[in-house]
C-alpha cells in the first residue's frame, strides 16, 4: 500500500474495473445469445424453405414433400378474426381507463388488465374450452380466435390509454367548446391524434399471439385440409411447429424449420413496424 | 359525416354480433345449400396415433375418388375415447378396444370395428444400430428399470457377437393415453408376473421412475431417434420409415421373431368374436410376433345425433367401408398387416348394424 | 332529428365504454369462477391430499400433483436464478451506464428480439441445439443422456425471461433519483459502488417485483417446457432428472383425458396455476406501481 492509497483506493479502482467488466460481459452474452438462436433459426429456415411449403397441404405421414398452406390460412384466420374482436374492445376500455383516471373503479380495471397479461396462455385455453368447445361439442377456429383475443387485449388498452393521456387537454376542450358531443370528439380528435400509439398496440398485440399455440390445442385443435370456415378445426403454423418438432420425421423437421422463420421473421417485421410508429407518430405537443 | 358513423357503428356492431353468435350454439346454422353440402363432405376422426401413417395415406387416397375430405388428428387412443364420449368429432380410433366401463360411460351405443393389424417394435438407437434379441424377461426388465446399463449381462447373453456399449438406457413411453401403451402393457403383463402386480396394463399407467414421456408415436419415436442410449416401443411403420433399428422378440413358442407383416398377421388367424373386442398379444402360434393388435374405429351405433345429416353419415359409414374392403390395399407398403377374412367379415357386420334414425344406412 | 340521434349516439358510446371496461375487470373473476365450478367434481374427489399425492395415475383415477408442482417450481426457480446476473447486467447497462444514445439503443432492441421468437421455436431449437450438448454432459456423469429434463428446459426457459425481466428492472433502475446518486459520487464513490450501495438497494423491490413477475411468467410457459421437460411425472433427483409441469400436464393430456374427474383434475391444475399466477402478477404489480410513485 503508497501512501496515497486512501482507503484501499487502488483496490476499489479494481473492483469497479472487475464490476463494468463484468456488466458488459454479461450484456453482451445476452447479444451474443439473441444472434445465435436467430442465427441457427435463419441457417436452418430458409434452406428449409421452398414454394411447396407456402402452396401445398402436408402429404400423407411418412411421404416427403407438401407444405403448411392449411396452416398459414389457419393463422391468418385465427389471427385476424381474434384482432377484429380485440381491437374495438380493447380501445373502448384504452379510452374509458384515460378518461376515468385516478378514479378507484378505473385503477381497479388497469390492475385487472395488468393480471391478466400475466394469465398463462394455457389456462386461457382451458376456459375457452368450458366455454364453447364442451357445450357447442365442436373444434372450431373461432373458439381459438377468441381465446387469443383476450390475449391480445392488454397491450391494446394499455397503448391506447398511454397515447390518450398524452393527448393535451386543450385539445379535447376546443372540440366540446364547439360543440361537438362527447363521442364526436373522441372519434375525431382523440383517436386521430392517438392513432400511432393506438396502432402500435394493436401491432404488440398481433405479435403476441401469432405465435401462441397453447390456447390453440384445444380450441382450433388441426385440420390437414385447408379450410376458410371459422365453425371448423383449423391447423395454424405455431400447432404445426409443435407437432412436427418432436416427431421422428426429417422432412417434417425441414417443414417445421421453414415455419419457424416464417413465424419469427413475421414477427420481427410487426415489431419493426412499431419502432417506425413509434418513432414517426408519436404524440408530440 | 353519416358515413362515419355507420363505419364505426357497423364495425363494432359486426364484432358484437360476431361475439355474441359464437358464444351460443346458433352458429351452426347457417343453411347455404352450398356450405351444407360441404359439411357433409367434411369427416372429424381423431385418435391413436399407431395407425397414424396408415390413416392418413388411406383418407389422402379415399378423398380423390371420392371427394370426402376427411380430418384425422393422431391425438392418442385415450383421446380418441373421450372426444368420441364427447360427441366432438365423427369417429374415434383406438388401439385398445373399449373397455366394459368405457362402453357404460358412453352416451349411446357405441359400435366398433377393426381396420386392420399393427405390431408395437421395441425400437432403440445405439451406436452402429445393431439388430438386438430380446426377451421377454429383459423388456419387462428394462422398462421395469432393473436392467439399467446397455451391457447388462443378461442383454449380452442373448446377443453375443454384439459389441454393447456400456451406457446407461434412458427409457421413452407415452405421455397421452394411448393403444400403443396398451398392446404393449397388456403384452407385458401377460408375460412377466412382476409388470402384472407392479404396474398393470392400460392405455396410460403408473410408470416406473426415470423414464421420459413423450406425446404419440411421434413423440416417442422422435426422442428415442434424437437420443444415443434410448429405447421405447412404437409401431412398425414409425421404425421403419425413420430407418430406425429393432429388435426381435423371444415368443411364446421360443423363437425369435422379427416384427413383420407376416409374423403381425399370423396373431389374428384365430376366430374373431362378433363385437371384435379380441387382444392377440403373446400369440402362441409359432411364427408369430408376440406384441401385435388389432386398432380399431369407434362410432355410434345411431347416426341421428346433434343435427347430423343422413348424407353425412353415410359419407362417414361408406368410407369406413371402403377402408376395410378397397383400403386394405394400403396397408402392406405402409407395414401394417391387413385384416384376415373373418376379421373382414366381423367388421362388415359392425357397419350394417349402424343405423339413421332407426333404418340401417347400409342396405 | 338529427340533435336527438346525437345525444343517443353519445349516450350509447359512454354506456359502450363503461361496459366493455366493467366486462373486462370482471373477466378474472368469470375465469376464476369458469375454473372453480368446472374443478369443483375432481376437488371433492381429489381432496386436500390432491396437493402433495406424488402419483398420477389416471387408470386408477388416483390423482397427485406434487411431481407436477415441484417440477414447476423447480423449473421457474432455476431459470429465473440463470437468467438473473444476465438480466441485472444488461439492465445495468441500459438503464446506468448507457441510458441514451444510438448504440444502447441498438443493443434494447436486440434484446427485445428475444421476446419476438414464440416459445414453441424456442422449444425446437432448444430440442436441436441444448439438448444434444445437455446429453454429452449428462454421458461425462455417467448418467442416462436423454438430454432432455429439468436443466435444459430452464437454461431455454432463462433465455425467453431475459427481455422481460431486462425490461422490468431497467425501468426501475432508470427511475433512481438523479441526486441520490450523485451524493454519492460527490462522496468518492466508483460507480461500481453507486450502483451496489446506492441504486440496487434503493430500488431493491422494484427489482423484486421484476423478478416476481419474470417468476409469473416462468410458472405457466407451457410449449417450450413441454417440449424440453422430459413429460416424466414423478419427483424429480437431480436437476437433470425428466420431469414435468403444471402447464405441460395439461398441454399434453387434456385433449385425451377420458372420464369427467380425470378432465376435471387438469382443470383443477389450471385452477391452481391461475390463482397463483394471478396472486404473483397482482403483488408484482402493486409494487412496479408503487415505485414508480
Amino acid at each position: 500500500m503508497t501512501p496515497y492509497d486512501i482507503q484501499g483506493l487502488q483496490g476499489r479502482r479494481v473492483k469497479d474495473r472487475i464490476f463494468t467488466s463484468l456488466v458488459w460481459g454479461l450484456t453482451f452474452s445476452c447479444l451474443a445469445v439473441v444472434f445465435i438462436i436467430l442465427f441457427y433459426i435463419f441457417e436452418k429456415g430458409i434452406g428449409s424453405l421452398n414454394w411447396a411449403i407456402f402452396s401445398q397441404n402436408p402429404k400423407p405421414v411418412g411421404e416427403n414433400g407438401g407444405g403448411m398452406l392449411n396452416a398459414i390460412v389457419g393463422s391468418l384466420m385465427v389471427v385476424s378474426i381474434a384482432a377484429i374482436l380485440a381491437i374495438p374492445v380493447g380501445v373502448s376500455v384504452g379510452i374509458y381507463l384515460a378518461e376515468n383516471r385516478g378514479r378507484k373503479l378505473s385503477d381497479r380495471i388497469a390492475l385487472a388488465v395488468d393480471v391478466l397479461q400475466g394469465i398463462p396462455s394455457i389456462v386461457i385455453g382451458i376456459v375457452i374450452y368450458v366455454w364453447i368447445v364442451k357445450p357447442t361439442g365442436k373444434f372450431s377456429s373461432y373458439s381459438g380466435s377468441i381465446a387469443l383475443a383476450i390475449m391480445m387485449l392488454p397491450p391494446i388498452i394499455k397503448n391506447t390509454e398511454e397515447t390518450l393521456i398524452l393527448i393535451p387537454t386543450t385539445l379535447k376542450e376546443a372540440s366540446l367548446a364547439l360543440g361537438a358531443s362527447y363521442f364526436r370528439t373522441t372519434m375525431k380528435v382523440m383517436l386521430p391524434a392517438g392513432i400511432g400509439g393506438i396502432f402500435s398496440g394493436c401491432i404488440i398485440g398481433i405479435a403476441r399471439i401469432a405465435g401462441e399455440v397453447a390456447p390453440l390445442l384445444f380450441t382450433a385443435f388441426g385440420n390437414p385440409a385447408l379450410n376458410f370456415n371459422i365453425l371448423k378445426p383449423v391447423d395454424t403454423i405455431p400447432k404445426v411447429i409443435f407437432t412436427y418438432a418432436s416427431s421422428p420425421y426429417d422432412d417434417w423437421h425441414r417443414i417445421a424449420w421453414g415455419g419457424s422463420v416464417i413465424l419469427v421473421s413475421f414477427i420481427i417485421l410487426l415489431n419493426t413496424i412499431i419502432k417506425i410508429f413509434e418513432s414517426r407518430w408519436k404524440v408530440q405537443f | 359525416m353519416k358515413t362515419s358513423i355507420f363505419k364505426t357503428l357497423a364495425f363494432a356492431g359486426t364484432a358484437l354480433v360476431i361475439g355474441l353468435s359464437s358464444c351460443g350454439n346458433g352458429g351452426d346454422k347457417t343453411t347455404d345449400a352450398n356450405a351444407a353440402n360441404d359439411a357433409d363432405k367434411q369427416i372429424l376422426g381423431a385418435g391413436a396415433t399407431f395407425p397414424y401413417p396408415l390413416y392418413s395415406k388411406m383418407f389422402s387416397e379415399y378423398g380423390k375418388t371420392s371427394g370426402i375430405q376427411t380430418n384425422y388428428q393422431s391425438i392418442g387412443s385415450g383421446g380418441g375415447v373421450k372426444q368420441i364420449m364427447n360427441k366432438t368429432v365423427d369417429f374415434g380410433a383406438s388401439d385398445a378396444f373399449l373397455s366394459d366401463a368405457d362402453i357404460a360411460a358412453m352416451p349411446a351405443p357405441v359400435v366398433e370395428f377393426p381396420t386392420c393389424l399393427g405390431a408395437d417394435v421395441i425400437s432403440y438407437n445405439l451406436p452402429g444400430n445393431p439388430e438386438l434379441k430380446l426377451t421377454p424377461e429383459i423388456i419387462a426388465g428394462i422398462f421395469l428399470r432393473n436392467i439399467t446399463k446397455w451391457n447388462d449381462k443378461k442383454i449380452a447373453a442373448e446377443n453375443p457377437g454384439v459389441s454393447l456399449p456400456d451406457m446407461d438406457i434412458s427409457v421413452a413411453h407415452r405421455t397421452d393415453g394411448s393403444g400403443t401403451t396398451f398392446i404393449f402393457t397388456d403384452y407385458l403383463s401377460k408375460i412377466s408376473d412382476d409388470w402384472k402386480t407392479k404396474i398393470g396394463a392400460g392405455k396410460s399407467v403408473n410408470w416406473p421412475e426415470g423414464e421420459l414421456g413423450g406425446k404419440g408415436n411421434e413423440g416417442v419415436a422422435g426422442m428415442i431417434k434424437q437420443t444415443p442410449g434410448t429405447i421405447g416401443y412404437i409401431e412398425l411403420a414409425y421404425a421403419i420409415q425413420n430407418n430406425m433399428s429393432y429388435a426381435q422378440v423371444k415368443n411364446a413358442a421360443g423363437n425369435y421373431i422379427k416384427p413383420t407383416i407376416q409374423s403381425t398377421s399370423l396373431c389374428a388367424n384365430g376366430d374373431i368374436p362378433a363385437d371384435t373386442r379380441i387382444s392377440i398379444t403373446n400369440s402362441n402360434v409359432d411364427q408369430a410376433y408376440p406384441i401385435s393388435s388389432f386398432t380399431w374405429i369407434i362410432l355410434y351405433k345411431e347416426q341421428n345425433y346433434n343435427n347430423r345429416s343422413k348424407d353425412k353419415a353415410t359419407n362417414l359409414v361408406k368410407e369406413l367401408w371402403w377402408m376395410i374392403h378397397e383400403g386394405q390395399a394400403q396397408t402392406a407398403p405402409l407395414n401394417y398387416a391387413p385384416l384376415p377374412p373373418k376379421a373382414v367379415t366381423a367388421a362388415e357386420a359392425v357397419l350394417k348394424s349402424i343405423t339413421f334414425g332407426g333404418q340401417p344406412i347400409l342396405q | 332529428m338529427k340533435n336527438r340521434w346525437r345525444v343517443l349516439e353519445n349516450k350509447i358510446f359512454v354506456r359502450w365504454l363503461s361496459i366493455v371496461s366493467i366486462i373486462t375487470m370482471i373477466l378474472l373473476l368469470v375465469f376464476f369462477l369458469t375454473l372453480l365450478i368446472s374443478s369443483w367434481p375432481a376437488i371433492k374427489a381429489n381432496g386436500f391430499g390432491f396437493l402433495w399425492g406424488k402419483t398420477w395415475d389416471p387408470v386408477a383415477n388416483h390423482f397427485g400433483m406434487l411431481p407436477f408442482l415441484v417440477g414447476t417450481l423447480i423449473t421457474s426457480f432455476l431459470s429465473l436464478l440463470i437468467s438473473a446476473p444476465f438480466s441485472i447486467a444488461a439492465a445495468l447497462f441500459l438503464g446506468e451506464y448507457y441510458p441514451k444514445g444510438l448504440v444502447p439503443n441498438i443493443f434494447r432492441n436486440v434484446i427485445e428480439l428475444l421476446a419476438a421468437i414464440p416459445s414453441v421455436v424456442y422449444g425446437f431449437w432448444g430440442l436441436y441445439t441444448v439438448a444434444p450438448l445437455v446429453s454429452k454432459i449428462e454421458m461425462k456423469l455417467h448418467m442416462p443422456a436423454p438430454g432432455v429434463g429439468i436443466f435444459t428446459a430452464s437454461i431455454v426457459l432463462s433465455i425467453m425471461l431475459i427481455p422481460y425481466s431486462v425490461s422490468l428492472i431497467r425501468q426501475v433502475i432508470s427511475m433512481t433519483p438523479t441526486s441520490l446518486k450523485e451524493a454519492a459520487y460527490a462522496l468518492g464513490s466508483t460507480r461500481a459502488e453507486v450502483i451496489t450501495k446506492v441504486i440496487i438497494p434503493t430500488n431493491i423491490s422494484g427489482i423484486s417485483a421484476g423478478f416476481l413477475l419474470s417468476l409469473g411468467r416462468a410458472l405457466g410457459e407451457t410449449m417450450a417446457v413441454t417440449i424440453l421437460i422430459g413429460n416424466s411425472p414423478e419427483i424429480p433427483h437431480n436437476i437433470f432428472s425428466p420431469s414435468y409441469t403444471m402447464a405441460s400436464v395439461i398441454a399434453n393430456e387434456f385433449t385425451e383425458a377420458v372420464g369427467n374427474i380425470y378432465l376435471s383434475t387438469l382443470i383443477e391444475v389450471g385452477l391452481l396455476l391461475f390463482v397463483v399466477t394471478t396472486i404473483i402478477n397482482i403483488i408484482g404489480r402493486m409494487i412496479i406501481k408503487k415505485v414508480s410513485y
